[in-house]
């Protein structure tokens, strides 16, 4: 077994000029270059991207799922927020 | 945790399954849970990347550059296929070293049929056709699977599978159509074929112990049997339409079933496969475990790069 192991890498796609990344998966690689040539051949076989990022796993930070109720229960209550909320006449059109 | 406390979450994790809702790598999941799925997600990664193997055996001597392109391609698949599997395995905290040691060491399983030897470019027309015939109908159902990353990487195997059938089939029409020594050729890779990838189904559904919690994860979505039956329904045609016999005496249309009857299949020669007496286990673990010893200095050599590189870059930046 090697000394030291490839680190993770998460992958990110953009599939076409006008889109956003998107997290496509992960993969192993020694370096970020190693990693942006590996994903081209992993996740872009048939065209499915113009652009790839590739971050480094232990470098993203994500939210705790058992904090969920916490975290994204405030915007429920919220009807307020959305334009359904709000009564207009009839003859208003176009708003 | 209380034992209560653990009761209550595992209450609300089925419901959430029932209710169509995915789980994810960091939500809170049954040990049970995390285990089957890192057996069963593994295994299937083994299965794609030892796949690799009987077919790699045709690469320098396919007839012709456009059956080599297609070859080439659905391996290079394969391996892609085994490397979204096993990162949607790792989401559930195994590293990678750990799975390849199970490969290596025996302790994981593989599917089966890559234990049969490919003697023939015949061989190559009938993995594609059968062997992956068999393969998307055990994956299009897991597509829904609970596991979001499985399910995931599940869609993106699917999508890319029906071109490695296709290829398979035409290969076979092409042969059953060819001069009377290559029909004999389809013929024989059919035969020889036909009935490991009834096997590949799984065991009947009386021997198959893990099918009950799998329905409730929906690791799996219809029976071994179920299973096996759509795929003897909808392959006996395609034999017959380019002309070839399925090796199965007792074969015959139930006009009442709507499907076909078929004959008794030879679940000890599966067993035997699976324990490790297959014509090629040895073979095949000897080529996986050289690849990877004799990979290992490049690996090295990599990283060591990797960081000198990185230390240069920071000494600069000084």
């Amino acid at each position: 077994m090697g000394t030291k192991n490839w680190p993770l890498w998460e992958i990110f796609v953009r599939s076409k000029n006008g889109l956003e990344h998107r997290h496509f998966g992960s993969l192993h690689a020694a370096d970020a270059e190693m990693a942006i040539e590996n994903a081209r051949d992993v996740y872009t076989r048939r065209n499915e991207g113009v652009s790839i990022w590739v971050v480094e796993s232990k470098n993203i930070t994500a939210s705790n799922p058992e904090h969920n109720g916490e975290m994204f229960e405030p915007a429920q209550d919220k009807v307020y927020r959305h334009p359904t909320f709000y009564e207009l006449p009839d003859e208003v059109k176009y708003m | 945790m209380s034992e209560e406390q653990i009761k209550n979450l595992e209450e609300q994790f089925e419901a959430r399954i029932a209710r169509d809702e995915k789980i994810e790598p960091k939500d809170w999941m049954p040990e049970k849970y995390r285990q089957t799925h890192i057996r069963q997600i593994s295994q299937h990664a083994h299965s794609e990347v030892v796949g690799m193997l009987p077919e790699g055996n045709w690469i320098t001597r396919a007839p012709s550059l456009r059956r080599k392109v297609a070859l080439l391609a659905k391996i290079q698949d394969e391996a892609g296929h085994g490397l979204y599997l096993y990162s949607a395995c790792e989401t559930l905290g195994v590293s990678r070293d750990e799975l390849y040691d199970q490969l290596h060491s025996g302790k994981a399983k593989y599917s089966s049929i890559f234990n049969y030897p490919t003697i023939t470019w015949a061989d190559m027309g009938a993995i594609g056709w059968l062997v992956d015939g068999a393969a998307i109908i055990n994956q299009v159902p897991l597509c829904n699977t609970s596991f979001g990353p499985y399910a995931r990487a599940m869609v993106r195997v699917c999508k890319e599978e029906s071109f490695h059938q296709r290829q398979g089939y035409e290969i076979m029409i092409k042969l059953a159509n060819g001069t009377p020594e290559q029909k004999d050729m389809a013929q024989d890779a059919l035969n020889r074929w036909w009935w490991p990838s009834l096997m590949m189904l799984g065991p009947t559904d009386a021997e198959s112990i893990h099918t009950e919690q799998s329905m409730k994860w929906k690791l799996k979505r219809k029976s071994n049997d179920d299973l096996r039956q759509q795929f003897i329904d909808q392959t006996v045609p395609q034999a017959h339409l380019i002309g070839l016999t399925i090796p199965d005496p007792d074969l015959k249309w139930n006009e009442e079933k709507g499907s076909y009857d078929f004959g008794p299949i030879d679940w000890d020669e599966f067993w035997q496969v699976v324990k490790g007496h297959g014509p090629c286990n040895k073979e095949r673990m000897k080529a996986r475990v050289e690849a990877w010893e004799e990979g290992e200095w490049v690996r090295d050599a990599a990283m060591a790069y990797a960081e000198k590189q990185k230390e240069r870059k920071e000494k600069q930046a000084v």
